[in-house]
């Protein structure tokens, strides 16, 4: 087909209608042939088709191109740069974990030293209140005894004279017989 | 006329120039290649004139081209061939917005013409033995002598690298034009069908739901030919400019 094309063009000029006639149909008339093969249109066509498709090239290259390049390139960029961020950002955080849990630590550790200095100190308190105590209710145990014991003492003396005066009336009673105070105390006593 | 399969490609002067003996008239074709790097150009620059942080989906559009063309020229031509990223950009948004262009009804297909997809292919081409030359001098022609071969295929081999390599700008070009010369007429071929069956009665009517069929199928298919063949061009061009990066094979 090209062939065609071509051959129809040289003879065209060369030899005119004659040579058209040669080839058939196809070159007989620019109305009736097939319109892509048109060799009145290739210089128009080549030459538009190259200017236009310069100009194109053109603005390309130097406007659309560098902008959806740049556009990508930004992009790309931003991309990267926020990546970094976030791994920066994951740093300070776990970071920030490690301090935290190195606190949290050492007022666990505090927190269990206070609380046995205070037991420590509420038992030694306790165990001092206890000692008073103890100490103050022996005193009044060993007070209330010493009591006892006098009272008691006191008891048994006066229970002796009250035997004494129960042996005398008797005697007298029974058997009529005068007894001195000092016999009875002394057959009490016995 | 209307029916013609061919005369939707049919090229019409709009204005009518001549420089010095040399034909530059403002054609139909050319009204569809400015607008094609019009409409290119405009949707690019304005969805990315916000800059977005967080891309809108036409945004998104734009830097999805961008990548899908980096990454296949980084894949083809290594990391040395994205000085190469504008060409293969701007040919791939062109042919692409081209083909696409061409989808709409009435509208012309720049790429259905040889000369224009010629032209391009050129371009590739011309680059890729000028920058060749330029890189590795007179190492570029390694290209055509691949190692491991045995002495006595040389000849034979290079013969057959040389006519390769001549044979690329056609093959390039004529691939992308063909199909989507083929493709529309096809299209406009079974819709034709519709229109001419109708107009044979009731059954004709029934039956040329069998085109209106087809003729959406085929809508679907151009789509996906429209990007394939600005997909395949870039493609090719990668590969193209990774023999002038790296000739020795």
């Amino acid at each position: 087909m090209l062939a065609t094309y071509l051959t129809a063009s040289t003879t065209e000029g060369a030899q005119g209608a004659a040579g058209a006639a040669a080839h058939g149909g196809e070159a007989a008339g620019h109305g009736g042939g097939v319109p892509p093969f048109d060799p009145n249109y290739v210089a128009p066509q080549s030459l538009l088709a190259i200017s236009t498709f310069g100009l194109f090239y053109r603005v390309m290259t130097n406007v659309v191109l560098p902008r959806i390049g740049g556009i990508l390139e930004v992009r790309r960029d931003r991309i990267a740069g926020d990546l970094d961020q976030a791994a920066r950002l994951k740093e300070e955080a776990d970071a920030a974990i490690a301090a935290y849990e190195q606190e949290l630590a050492t007022a666990k550790a505090s927190a269990n030293e206070i609380g046995q200095k205070a037991r420590d100190e509420a038992r030694a308190s306790a165990d001092e209140k206890r000692r008073e105590v103890e100490t103050s209710l022996n005193a009044k145990l060993a007070e209330s005894e010493a009591h006892i014991a006098t009272i008691r003492d006191k008891a048994l003396g006066e229970v002796d004279a009250i035997a004494t005066d129960v042996v005398t009336d008797i005697m007298a009673e029974l058997l009529g017989a005068k007894v001195t105070a000092a016999e009875a105390a002394a057959a009490v006593k016995g | 006329m209307a029916n013609d399969p061919i005369h939707q490609f049919q090229i019409s002067k709009l204005v009518d120039l001549n420089i010095g003996g040399l034909d530059v008239s403002f054609t139909n074709s050319s009204l569809f290649m400015v607008a094609t790097a019009a409409a290119a150009s405009a949707f690019l620059y304005m969805t990315t004139s916000n800059r977005g942080m967080v891309p809108s989906r036409l945004q998104s559009i734009s830097e999805m081209s961008y990548e899908f063309v980096a990454s296949m020229l980084r894949d083809a031509a290594g990391t040395q061939g994205m000085r190469f990223f504008p060409l293969v950009f701007s040919l791939f948004m062109f042919v692409l917005v081209a083909n696409l262009f061409g989808m709409f009804p009435y509208f012309f297909t720049v790429t259905s013409h040889i000369i224009v997809t010629f032209m391009l292919a050129m371009l590739v081409i011309g680059t890729v033995v000028v920058y060749g030359f330029m890189k590795h001098g007179l190492g570029f022609l390694n290209l055509f002598v691949p190692h491991g071969v045995p002495g006595v295929l040389v000849p034979l081999v290079v013969a057959i690298e040389v006519i390769s390599f001549l044979s690329r700008p056609i093959s390039l070009s004529v691939r992308l034009f063909a199909n989507m010369l083929a493709g529309h007429i096809t299209l406009k071929v079974f819709a034709g069908f519709i229109v001419s069956m109708s107009a044979m009665g009731f059954v004709g009517v029934v039956g040329s739901i069998l085109p209106l069929a087809m003729t959406v199928a085929l809508t679907g298919l151009e789509f996906l030919v429209a990007f394939l063949q600005a997909y395949v061009f870039a493609v090719l061009t990668c590969m193209y400019l990774n023999d002038a990066i790296h000739p020795g094979h």
